[in-house]
């Protein structure tokens, strides 16, 4: 317990201090939402009708740039070689990384999404269903994520191979992320249905996530 | 028990090439092993086959009288040619890390630290050090957690001549409290090691023999 203490500790002080990782995404979201206006045109019911959309579109965005930087440090600087000696068990030094990235990279998302739901005419309530739902939704994100980025570190292919192997993953939690905002605001179907099945994804894709990337990590051959 | 680190008929494929084959080794507890060979020779290769982060094209290696449910790999260091340091933190952050993470024997981190020469920068971020100073600190990886089997690739490179000698020294202690050591070298380690010579009797297409002419060669 103490060796998975020491490992998030470490992660997040990387994260935070200068030259880390979490402000980026922050800063990436923010621009794409206040670009997003600019292109639309000021029609004030269109904005709101897509709002939820572009802020997930946005928070997806953001947390798939952030990605690389899970495994990609560690390997570079051999890190990971002494990560796989622990007597740590891979799959919980999986867990506890994608834990530590989803909280200083994922909930800073999350956090600032209601303000960023001003910028596009949402109500209160209606950004916070958004946040509720990217609260629900980001986790599944970097978990899933995390096997794109085990793969990129063990076959030495960086950005673009992420991209493509995390963005398929990533689309059903964009489609109930997106169900569930929308039926917040409009309906016709009550939220609880997509949201509760946003969750499931979620719960799955933090058991599968961890193992998989695991189990890519063990086949890294140099 | 004494441990013993035993490899037999080891044999290592690296991009559809035969690197090495049929390399045996025995280090008995207190005792070291020098690996020698000319580049590309793969002694980086078998010392990573050793810390299981490579596998072995053929040959068993094993360790005798180690933790009976611990791998080789959980009871080695690995120094390799990259530090495993992170620039943004402290040298003792980056220290404590590797204290508390891998597993073994803790100690006192401010002591490894002297060890090496760094206790006085204990606070400063791992970006100022220079390239002597970063390899004194993976150094002192070995001392703040103690585990049996080290695994050294290079590892008096970058060191000056006062860290080569202090760094004997640990070694030296190291093997006179029971630990084995298995290093890749080129020049002389400064400790009693028995040599392992590899890659002499591959023949080697790809580089030019050592006597060779290479202005003979095309471009």
């Amino acid at each position: 317990m103490t060796a998975l203490a020491a490992l998030f500790r470490r992660d997040i002080r990387i994260a935070l201090r200068i030259g880390g990782g979490a402000l980026v995404g922050m800063l990436f979201f923010l621009t794409v939402v206040v670009l997003m206006p600019f292109a639309i045109g000021p029609d004030l019911a269109t904005l709101k009708r897509l709002g939820p959309a572009i802020l997930w579109i946005g928070a997806m965005l953001a947390s798939l740039l952030t990605l690389d930087r899970l495994f990609m440090g560690d390997s570079e600087d051999g890190s990971l070689d002494l990560l796989i000696m622990s007597r740590v068990p891979l799959e919980l030094t999986c867990a506890t990384k994608a834990l530590a990235h989803w909280l200083a990279a994922g909930v800073p998302l999350v956090v600032i999404t209601p303000a960023l739901g001003l910028l596009l005419n949402l109500d209160l309530s209606t950004s916070l269903a958004v946040a509720l739902t990217l609260l629900a939704g980001t986790p599944a994100l970097t978990f899933t994520g995390m096997i794109g980025a085990a793969l990129a570190v063990t076959l030495h292919r960086g950005g673009l191979l992420l991209a493509v192997v995390v963005i398929p993953l990533s689309i059903p939690v964009l489609i109930f992320g997106v169900a569930a905002s929308q039926a917040a605001i409009t309906g016709p179907v009550p939220f609880g249905a997509p949201f509760t099945i946003l969750c499931a994804l979620t719960l799955a894709s933090l058991v599968i996530g961890p193992f998989a990337a695991a189990a890519s990590l063990r086949q890294r051959m140099d | 028990m004494a441990m013993r680190l035993k490899g037999r008929g080891i044999r290592c494929v690296r991009g559809g090439r035969d690197i090495f084959s049929g390399i045996d080794f025995d280090v008995a507890q207190g005792t070291a092993l020098a690996v020698t060979g000319r580049n590309g020779a793969g002694k980086t290769s078998l010392l990573r086959i050793i810390a299981g982060l490579l596998p072995a094209a053929d040959g068993t290696i094993t360790l005798d009288g180690g933790g009976d449910e611990l791998t080789i790999a959980e009871q080695a260091h690995y120094l390799g040619h990259r530090d495993a340091l992170k620039p943004s933190l402290s040298v003792i952050e980056n220290l404590l890390f590797f204290r508390d993470f891998p597993g073994g024997t803790p100690a006192d981190p401010q002591a490894s630290l002297e060890a090496v020469g760094l206790g006085a920068i204990g606070h400063l971020p791992a970006a100022y050090l220079s390239a002597g100073q970063r390899r004194r600190l993976s150094i002192a990886r070995l001392l703040v957690l103690r585990r049996p089997l080290w695994l050294l690739d290079e590892p008096t490179a970058a060191l000056d001549a006062a860290g080569q000698k202090a760094f004997a020294g640990l070694m030296r202690d190291h093997l006179a409290q029971g630990g084995l050591i298995v290093a890749a070298t080129h020049g002389p380690l400064g400790i009693d090691a028995q040599e392992l010579r590899i890659g002499d009797n591959m023949s080697d297409p790809a580089t030019p023999p050592e006597a060779g002419n290479a202005a003979d060669r095309p471009a």
